[in-house]
C-alpha cells in the first residue's frame, strides 16, 4: 500500500497497516486485498460487482474490515455486499469509504450493504465515510443498509460522516423479528455547500423487538441536511428515534421523525432538536479560558464524539 | 486583589435605563467572602460583571492593580479569574472528565480528575465518564460545577448561589465542600449566598441591596443586622405611619 492509501485507511478504519483477521480491500473498483478465517469467508459475487460474506454460526470474538479507497477522479463505484451472520456469532464488521479527489471530475461511490443477522447472533457494524482532495470535482457517498434481525439478534450501527463528501443519500432499511434489537448511532457534519441526506425506515415486526435510531449532526457554512426517521411497530415493540442537530453560520437541517403504531402494545416515540450552540454554553467554556471558537470546537467535537 | 472602581451598570427598560448596580466601590482581599442581600439587589450581576459576561456601564475593575475593565470572558479567565453559573450548563457529548481537563488546562490522569470529584462528594468512578446532560441531576451538576473551579485552581473564584436549586441533603455536602475550601483558601473565594451557614464561615461579608453596597465588613459586625432587620422594619413602620397620618 502507499501512503495515500494508509492515510485513507486510517481515516476510515482507524488502522495503520493491514488489519488482522478477515479483511477485503477494495481500491479504485478494483480488488487491492483480501483475507479469509476459518469462520469469516468472502466470495466474490458473479452477477453484481461486491462480495458476499459468509460468517459461521457461534463465531465470537472476531473482526472484519471491509475498507473501500477511491483516488482516481471520475470513478463512479458501485458495489453490493451481502452479509451472512450465522446464528449465535458476535462479530465486529468495520466499512468504510474514503474518496480522495484531485481532478475535476466527481468521483462516486456506491454501496449497497444487506445484512442477514442469524437467530441470537450480535453485531458491531462500524462505518465511517470520508472525503478529501483540492480538486474541484465532486465527492459523492451513497450508502444503503438493508438489515434482516431474526429472532434474539442484535445489530449495532455506527456511521460517522465527519468531513469531505459534497453530497450523500444514505437509505436504512430493517426489519426485526421477535425479540431482535437494532441501535443505531448516526454522526453527520456538512461543510460548504455540502447536502446530506439520511432516511431510516425501521419495521418493528417481532413481539418484543426493539430500535433506537439517534442522529447527531452539525450543519456549517451553507450546507443542508435531511434527516427521515420513520419507524413502524407492527406488534408488542419499543422504537425510539432521536434527531440533534447543530446550526452553524448558514446551515440548514430538516428532521422529519415518524411513528406508525400499528399495534396497540407499540410503544413508540420521537425526539428532535435542532438550533445553534446555546450561547451560555459557550460563555461556560470561555469562564475556562477558551476563546469562542476554541469553545465552539469543544462543544462540536464533544457533540459529535 | 479585585477592586471595583465606581462601577455602575445599566439596561435598557420599557425605553428607560434602569440601573442595576449604582456607583459601586469595593476592595475585596486574598479572603473567603460571601456576598448576599434581598433578590435582585444587583448581587449576581456584580459576579458576572467581574467575569467579564457584563461590561459595566460606568467605572472600572481591576485585578491585582491591573484594569481588566476591556478584558474579554477568556482573557479575565486566563488572568486568574474563575467563575461557578448559579445554573449550571448541560452539554450533550462532552463529559465530566472533558470539563474537568478543559479547566484544567492540560491533560489530566483520571486520578487526578477523579481527586477533584471526590472533593466535592462524588464517586469519582460512578461520575468521570458521564455526560454532563439532562440525567444529571441539579445537585450533582452543582458539584461538578465546583469541582471544575477547584480545577482550575486560580486567584480568584467565584460562586453565584451555589446552594440555589439543590435539595437539602445535598445542601449539607455544599456547605462541608465550602468549609473545606474555607480552611484551604488560597486567593479570593467569592461566594453569592443567602445561607446563614455560607455567612457563617465568611471573613467578610458584603451586603448588597438596590444596586448599592449596603455593608461590608465581618460577620460580627454583619450578621447581627441581617438578622434583626431592624433598618427594613423602621422603614416600613414609618411608611406606615405615612399612610395613616394620610388618611387623617
Amino acid at each position: 500500500m502507499d501512503q495515500l492509501q494508509k492515510d485513507m485507511l486510517e481515516k476510515i478504519s482507524d488502522i495503520h497497516e493491514i488489519p488482522e483477521g478477515a479483511y477485503n480491500i477494495r481500491y479504485n473498483g478494483k480488488l487491492e486485498g483480501r483475507n479469509t478465517t476459518a469462520n469469516i469467508d468472502i466470495v466474490t459475487k458473479t452477477d453484481n460487482p461486491g462480495i458476499d460474506i459468509i460468517i459461521k454460526p457461534n463465531t465470537k470474538n472476531e473482526s472484519l474490515h471491509i475498507p473501500v479507497i477511491l483516488s482516481e477522479s471520475g470513478l463512479h463505484d458501485m458495489v453490493y455486499n451481502d452479509f451472512h451472520v450465522g446464528e449465535g456469532a458476535d462479530v465486529v464488521i468495520v466499512a468504510g469509504c474514503g474518496i480522495h479527489n484531485c481532478g475535476v471530475d466527481t468521483s462516486e461511490h456506491d454501496g449497497i450493504h444487506t445484512f442477514y443477522i442469524g437467530k441470537n447472533a450480535k453485531v458491531k457494524y462500524i462505518e465511517k465515510h470520508y472525503g478529501e482532495g483540492d480538486g474541484t470535482g465532486g465527492r459523492i457517498l451513497n450508502p444503503t443498509t438493508n438489515v434482516y434481525i431474526e429472532e434474539g439478534g442484535y445489530m449495532e450501527m455506527e456511521s460517522t460522516q465527519i468531513k469531505g463528501v459534497d453530497s450523500t443519500v444514505r437509505i436504512t432499511n430493517a426489519e426485526l423479528k421477535d425479540g431482535a434489537t437494532l441501535i443505531v448511532k448516526e454522526k453527520i457534519m456538512t461543510h460548504g455547500t455540502q447536502d446530506a441526506q439520511s432516511h431510516f425506515k425501521v419495521e418493528l415486526n417481532g413481539m418484543d423487538c426493539s430500535a433506537n435510531v439517534v442522529s447527531r449532526s452539525v450543519a456549517d457554512g451553507h450546507s443542508t441536511q435531511t434527516f427521515t426517521s420513520e419507524i413502524c411497530g407492527n406488534n408488542q415493540c419499543y422504537g425510539h428515534t432521536e434527531c440533534d442537530a447543530i446550526l452553524m453560520d448558514a446551515g440548514h437541517v430538516k428532521a422529519v421523525p415518524s411513528l406508525q403504531a400499528n399495534d396497540l402494545n407499540a410503544n413508540l416515540i420521537h425526539e428532535a432538536a435542532i438550533g445553534k450552540i446555546a450561547g451560555d454554553q459557550l460563555i461556560k467554556l470561555m469562564t475556562l479560558g477558551l476563546t469562542e471558537k476554541e469553545a465552539e470546537e469543544q462543544i462540536v467535537q464533544g457533540f459529535l464524539k | 486583589m479585585i477592586k471595583l472602581e465606581h462601577v455602575s451598570y445599566q439596561v435598557a427598560e420599557d425605553a428607560k435605563n434602569k440601573e442595576i448596580l449604582k456607583d459601586i466601590n469595593l476592595n475585596i482581599g486574598e479572603k473567603f467572602v460571601a456576598v448576599t442581600g434581598p433578590n435582585g439587589g444587583g448581587k449576581s450581576t456584580l459576579a458576572r460583571l467581574i467575569a467579564g459576561i457584563i461590561k459595566p456601564t460606568e467605572g472600572h475593575i481591576y485585578l491585582d492593580g491591573e484594569d481588566i475593565t476591556e478584558l474579554s470572558i477568556t482573557e479575565r479567565a486566563n488572568k486568574g479569574i474563575s467563575f461557578a453559573f448559579q445554573q449550571p450548563v448541560r452539554f450533550k457529548g462532552l463529559t465530566v472528565k472533558d470539563l474537568i481537563t478543559l479547566a484544567y488546562g492540560e491533560q489530566l490522569s483520571i486520578t487526578d480528575a477523579c481527586k477533584y470529584l471526590s472533593e466535592v462528594g462524588l464517586c469519582a468512578k460512578d461520575y468521570i465518564d458521564r455526560e454532563v446532560n439532562a440525567t444529571l441531576s441539579g445537585g450533582e451538576l452543582k458539584r461538578i460545577e465546583i469541582a471544575m473551579i477547584m480545577a482550575r485552581q486560580t486567584r480568584v473564584s467565584i460562586f453565584d448561589e451555589p446552594e440555589a436549586g439543590i435539595d437539602l441533603w445535598s445542601f449539607q455536602n455544599l456547605i462541608r465542600v465550602f468549609e473545606s475550601m474555607r480552611k484551604q483558601i488560597q486567593g479570593t473565594v467569592l461566594v453569592i449566598s443567602h445561607q446563614e451557614r455560607i455567612l457563617n464561615i465568611a471573613d467578610e461579608i458584603i451586603v448588597i441591596a438596590d444596586g448599592r453596597v449596603t455593608g461590608q465588613g465581618t460577620g460580627a459586625a454583619i450578621l447581627p443586622s441581617l438578622m434583626a432587620p431592624k433598618e427594613a422594619c423602621d422603614t416600613l413602620i414609618s411608611k406606615m405611619n405615612y399612610s395613616e397620618q394620610e388618611k387623617q
